[in-house]
């Protein structure tokens, strides 16, 4: 249907040939590291009993507080004169186990409760949650102490403590994640396929939780092993004579002054053990968030990067608002290019409207978002062509002239009205915005334009609206002050995509007539994106039809719906069923559009196309003009003549 | 005249309501209400309207995700909340379910074969070598090549993955299928090649269709019979052609008026912003009075019953002042 | 918005409610006859029975628990055999102290903590993100007590900055000057971890805002950049960490337990170790409840902060 954002078609395509999860762990040099001293760590303390070590419990007060490196005591001995080498491997063996212990405790427990909780709904998760939120109620350790106070000193017992403080902190999470898994539509398909309740919650809902799972854990066993050793630090741990990591720093501390290196070389190792860990961890989080996967969480940066080799020489025309040329724009993803826009060109004269139809991946919103540079970069790049803005390249500016020219000259109006306005701020804050980012107007004066802006777009009570947030108006009051937003400024061109798309058909109706009106009352272009023909009808005077990154035809409105010259056109129509015209056969397009990193020579559509011929699928097959302003980009067009209307 | 394979009499779906610990009464929304409807069986049943008209929640209620608050369902006979109660499996072999997102109504983390063995498993109760047979015989019917079932869903593309939704509703072999918005998360040059396969499989497999979608021409191109429903009732119900040629209730004039066709030079809104009435608090007569221009005094009134017609008694609308009277 | 917080502050009393019971529960898990810890040595059959009966330890539980709670609620927390001093005096006066520690800490960690983590998300992959990252990682990773024991060998035994421990100097002192050289080492170690996490959580947030379409409708505005982060994505970003710094005071008030033990800071935490070893129950009870408490009265004060920021949860 409607391209979500610019960035996504391609990403999507990206999960095939994805190298193994273990190899992108790998590639992360830090995350290695991690996995390496964490192994490194993880050997020695099995190896303890294996190792010639001397007896780690054995005092020999003869030999106390020997410093570093001496003879027979790598790391010197402690108080009592215990070997601290010894010590520290038989410490973190203890630690080690402790801290796994209890995150597998608490991750068990934690993502059961979580698990039951949100799939279960209602009452028992209302009870569960409560539960959990009266744990979540203590400060962290507090509760841990409380336990340890009730049930004494000691490893075992620092253990639990440590594990049921931690078991908010999976429930939350893993329920968190199982809510909004249980109102996906696989759930309510796999109840329809005949699955019990525990079949759903174990066999379907699980296996997409356990990745939230394995992160958690992967992030909170460095903290666990902290915690546990903070515990036996403070004496409430590990009891002599076993020894652990933190009772060792413990006691060293009561001679920091004279022996530092007691206390100092425990507290190192929990260091190195739990910098591992989390260096580990946040590699793995990496490889296994699917957002951070699909590069979601990179970040756009305000403007499209521009990479053009060759500036191509193109001499302005007069009278024409936007003359584009040539248009590439390109998304690098991993080792993959999408050639998303391959060669568009555009003219819009002032006060036109040009109806820009395609696909989902034709590249119809890409090319869009090029011109005021809105795709985002990383990964979009604008790698070749000129959009010239009344005479002016908009690629060659600097950032600062193309800001002034955003929201002034060129405004855009956007799918989904709720997503593109800010939640936080009122509709008046944003119009006020908007208003002032372009014009020296005071507040006071540009709270009056903006309400008059509210009432040129039909909306009652505009005074009083300005104050509402957007959560508060319906979508097509939404999309209203959005187009209102888009008019703050006297443009000469607007930029709508898909504008009425997300709107149900009546409200679409107003949006679309009050565009049409305001288009002649302002005399403003219009470059309008959408997928359907019906809509082009009512508002566009003039089409450019887009499949695979490429123009295939263009013309007047009348021209391309009365008489399709490129094949996908009029299959493109002739497979939408039309009101008023029940009986019509639909002719589907079998296949699917092409990868647009993996394009074949010659037409894109020839793979689908029922007329193609041998010369259809080599050379770059040019857009032939047919007569004034119609072209189509085929070499066995449906007409020849254009047909007047 | 076929029997009535689906009754529906009075149905309705109450959210929220009910009463605070300390008796104060919560707010609640009528998602459905009142709503009578048969479906014949092999006849396909349109459901037209707008985003929340309460007909996604009607599809739920006929197969069993959801209960209704009031009112009765019947299926062959049998009372379907009851059963859905008792033995849900009982109900999926009788009735499915295409979902309106595709990719969504897929696991992401099982394989194509899994998925589909699911309803084989469960309500078929296929053994290994009946299951592989009919597993072939399912991908077949919607043209996928078997060499699919081992793929995951986000190999597959909108049109591809809603096949496999449609291929796991068959492989319940049931007697009705409600398709939920079965298009609309398509591409258009998809669209035609998912209704052209499910109008083969109405035929091939004896079915009956509730197609609910929100694309008028869609639905005219599809349905028998139309029903068109505003802020939770059914306004107007009748066979499609007469219904989209000669539409009674003023709402689906407008419905119509709206819809963007292509060659239409310009589309005829209505003239005044109101939107759908507030939920919470609801009009006391018909819920499309403020719209309408046609409404009177007596349209403040009372819901108007769904039976004016005008002389064919299966053309129906729910209005006190309907096109064509005058 | 008044109402809102009267609703806030009422839903808050089943909370305390709930706490005080885990609290009385745990209390009273724990092994041996109170007692008789109590009396030690003067444990005579006689004096116990005594005992048992002033503390009302032959009832039923159920009505145990309401005497405790009304004592509670009169201030009377009982009073601590190894101090020999109403427990509520000792707490308040330790639970101020461990203020005067945490409150610092959290300001500094919550400032540093978005700063790290904005600069860290404008700057994605840049070398200052690189080197906010691998600092706060760290941050996070570094054993707090341990980090402490490292600032006092540096800073106050090498190169005598500051003062080892305490909160007051012994001879003198007692001025706010005083006060601020005992201060810094302890707040800092405190701080450390906590602003790790909100940095983390701030760059995350800042970049999953910062793709939202209604940023991209900012720039599309022709706003200045910086207006676009500090004032559109920043808002936003603040929506999702601002829970996270109330719970990162539950995670400072509960590190202060280390901190306060390392630099002997006669805070509350301190206190609570010592009554564990020494089983002073009544003492142990008092500053659970009473932090606890401050901690959900913290968290009130964030849902507020929080709603105020986010117009969709009015």
């Amino acid at each position: 249907m409607a391209e979500v954002t610019a960035g996504t078609a391609p990403e999507k395509k990206k999960k095939r040939g994805r190298p193994s999860a273990v190899r992108l762990l790998m590639n992360n040099t830090l995350a290695a590291g991690g996995l390496v001293v964490l192994c490194l760590v993880i050997l020695l303390a099995l190896a303890a009993p294996l190792l010639p070590l001397p007896n780690p419990d054995v005092t020999a007060p003869a030999n106390r507080l020997q410093p570093l490196f001496a003879e027979g005591h790598l790391l010197g001995t402690d108080a009592l004169g215990r070997d601290i080498l010894s010590r520290l491997i038989w410490g973190t063996r203890v630690s080690l186990a402790v801290g796994i212990s209890a995150t597998l405790i608490a991750a068990f427990f934690g993502s059961l409760i979580g698990l039951v909780a949100g799939y279960a709904g209602g009452r028992v998760d209302n009870l569960m949650m409560r539960g959990i939120d009266m744990i979540m109620a203590f400060p962290y350790i507090l509760l841990a102490l409380a336990i340890v106070a009730a049930l004494g000193p000691g490893l075992l017992n620092a253990l639990y403590a440590i594990a049921v403080v931690n078991i908010p902190f999976f429930a939350r999470n893993i329920r968190g994640i199982t809510v909004g898994l249980s109102r996906r539509e696989f759930v309510d398909a796999a109840r329809l396929s005949g699955k019990s309740n525990a079949q759903i919650l174990f066999m379907e809902i699980l296996p997409n939780v356990l990745p939230v799972i394995i992160i958690t854990m992967s992030t909170t066993i460095g903290w666990m092993i902290l915690e546990t050793a903070g515990l036996s630090f403070l004496g409430l741990g590990a009891q002599p004579p076993q020894a652990d990591l933190g009772s060792m720093l413990g006691d060293g501390r009561k001679i920091l002054f004279t022996a530092p290196h007691v206390s100092i070389v425990p507290g190192l190792m929990i260091f190195v053990l739990v910098m591992s860990i989390n260096l580990l961890g946040d590699g793995v989080r990496d490889v296994l968030d699917p957002r951070l996967k699909s590069g979601a969480l990179s970040r756009p940066v305000a403007r499209t990067a521009v990479t053009r080799t060759n500036v191509p020489d193109v001499r302005p025309k007069t009278g024409t608002t936007l003359d584009m040329q040539g248009l590439k724009t390109e998304f690098h993803v991993g080792g993959d290019i999408y050639k998303a826009v391959g060669g568009v060109d555009l003219k819009l004269k002032q006060g036109e409207c040009l109806g820009l139809v395609g696909e989902s991946g034709s590249g119809k919103s890409v090319t869009a978002m090029s011109i005021m540079g809105l795709v985002p970069t990383p990964p979009g790049r604008i790698v070749d062509g000129v959009a010239l803005l009344e005479g002016d390249d908009l690629f060659s500016m600097t950032d600062e002239q193309v800001r002034q020219l955003r929201g002034s000259v060129v405004s855009h109006v956007f799918q989904d009205p709720l997503s593109t306005l800010h939640p936080l701020f009122t509709v008046g804050d944003q119009l006020v915005e908007a208003i002032q980012a372009h014009q020296p107007l005071s507040s006071a004066d540009a709270q009056k334009k903006a309400a008059d802006l509210l009432a040129m777009v039909r909306i009652p009570n505009p005074a009083e609206r300005l104050k509402a947030y957007p959560h508060e108006l319906s979508g097509g009051m939404r999309q209203r002050v959005c187009i209102a937003m888009a008019l703050a400024n006297d443009a000469r061109m607007i930029i709508a995509d898909e504008p009425t798309t997300a709107l149900d058909v009546t409200v679409q109706a107003q949006v679309l007539s009050l565009l049409a009106t305001l288009r002649k009352e302002h005399n403003v272009a219009i470059l309008f994106i959408t997928h359907d023909f019906g809509v082009v009808s009512a508002i566009c005077d003039r089409v450019a039809v887009m499949y695979a990154g490429k123009i295939v035809e263009t013309g007047t409105t009348d021209e391309i719906l009365s008489a399709p010259a490129h094949p996908y056109t009029s299959r493109l129509i002739a497979c939408v069923p039309v009101l008023g015209e029940p009986g019509r056969r639909l002719d589907a397009i079998e296949g699917r559009p092409p990868v647009v990193n993996n394009l074949p020579e010659g037409c894109a559509f020839a793979a689908r196309c029922p007329k193609a011929q041998p010369d259809c699928r080599s050379g770059e097959i040019p857009l032939a003009e047919m007569s004034e302003g119609r072209a189509v980009r085929c070499l066995y067009p449906e007409t020849k003549e254009p047909i007047d209307a | 005249m076929p029997e009535a394979l689906l009754e529906i009499t009075d149905a309705e779906r109450r959210f929220g309501g009910g009463r605070t610990l300390f008796g104060k009464s919560l707010p609640a929304v009528h998602a459905v209400q009142g709503v009578a409807l048969d479906v014949k069986k092999g006849e396909t049943m349109g459901v037209v309207g707008e985003s929340g008209c309460g007909k996604s929640t009607l599809a739920r209620l006929i197969v069993g995700l959801d209960k209704p608050t009031g009112g009765t369902i019947r299926f062959d006979g049998t009372d379907l909340v009851a059963e859905a109660k008792a033995d849900p499996r009982k109900l999926a072999r009788k009735v499915q379910y295409v979902f309106q997102d595709p990719v969504a109504s897929l696991n992401p983390r099982k394989t194509i074969r899994t998925i589909l063995e699911a309803p084989l498993i469960h309500l078929r109760g296929f053994d290994g070598q009946k299951r592989e047979e009919r597993l072939r015989e399912l991908m077949e019917a919607v043209n996928l090549a078997p060499e699919f079932l081992d793929r995951y869903p986000h190999e597959f593309s909108g049109g591809q993955a809603q096949r496999i939704g449609i291929a796991r509703a068959l492989a319940a072999d049931p007697d009705m299928i409600v398709l939920d918005e079965p298009v609309s998360a398509l591409d258009v040059s998809v669209q035609a090649q998912v209704l052209n396969i499910l109008d083969r499989l109405k035929d091939e497999f004896g079915l009956t269709y509730i197609f609910i979608s929100h694309d008028l021409s869609v639905v005219e191109s599809v349905s028998d019979r139309v029903a068109v429903m505003y802020f939770g009732r059914i306004v107007e119900i009748g066979p499609a052609k007469e219904v989209f040629a000669r539409p009674r209730h003023p709402y689906t004039h407008l419905l119509l008026n709206s819809a963007p066709v292509p060659g239409r030079k310009s589309l005829i809104p209505e003239d005044t912003n109101t939107e759908l009435p507030d939920p919470y608090n609801p009009p006391p007569g018909c819920s499309f009075f403020a719209r309408c221009p046609r409404g009177t005094d007596v349209c403040k009134t009372a819901f108007p019953p769904l039976d004016q017609t005008d002389g064919n008694e299966n053309h129906r609308a729910a209005c006190y002042h309907p096109h064509g009277d005058d | 918005m008044g109402a809102y917080i009267a609703k806030r502050l009422l839903a808050a009393i089943p909370v305390i409610f709930g706490l005080s019971i885990i609290v009385f529960v745990i209390m009273a898990m724990i092994p041996g006859d109170p007692a008789l810890a109590i009396l030690g040595s003067f444990a005579t059959p006689e004096n116990v029975e005594k005992l048992n009966r002033d503390l009302g330890l032959d009832k039923p539980m159920v009505q145990q628990y309401f005497i405790w709670l009304g004592n509670m609620f009169h201030g009377d927390f009982g009073r601590s055999y190894t101090l020999n001093r109403p427990v509520i005096d000792e707490v308040l006066e330790r639970f101020s102290a461990t203020l005067i520690l945490a409150g610092p800490a959290l300001l500094l960690c919550s400032i540093f903590g978005l700063l790290a983590g904005i600069v860290s998300a404008v700057r994605q992959y840049g070398w200052a993100d690189k080197v906010i990252t691998f600092i706060v990682l760290i941050g996070i990773s570094t054993p707090s007590f341990w980090l402490g024991l490292l600032l006092i060998l540096v800073f106050a035994v090498k190169i005598k900055l500051f003062p080892p421990s305490g909160m007051w100097a012994i001879y003198g002192g007692g001025d706010l000057p005083d006060l601020l050289a005992h201060l810094t080492l302890p707040a800092l170690t405190l701080a450390v971890v906590a602003t790790g996490v909100i940095a983390r959580l701030t760059r995350t947030s800042m970049l999953e805002v910062l793709r939202q379409d209604y940023i991209r409708t900012a720039r599309a505005k022709g706003i200045s950049e910086r207006r676009v982060i500090y004032k559109h994505a920043f808002k936003a970003a603040l929506v999702s960490v601002v829970p996270v710094i109330g719970i990162q005071a539950g995670f400072v008030l509960g590190g202060a337990v280390y901190i306060e033990t390392v630099f002997q800071w006669p805070g509350i935490g301190s206190m609570l170790v010592k009554a564990i070893s020494t089983r002073d129950i009544l003492l142990v009870q008092g500053g659970v409840l009473v932090v606890a408490t401050a901690y959900v009265l913290f968290n009130l004060i964030v849902d507020v902060v929080q709603t105020i920021l986010d117009p969709r949860l009015r």
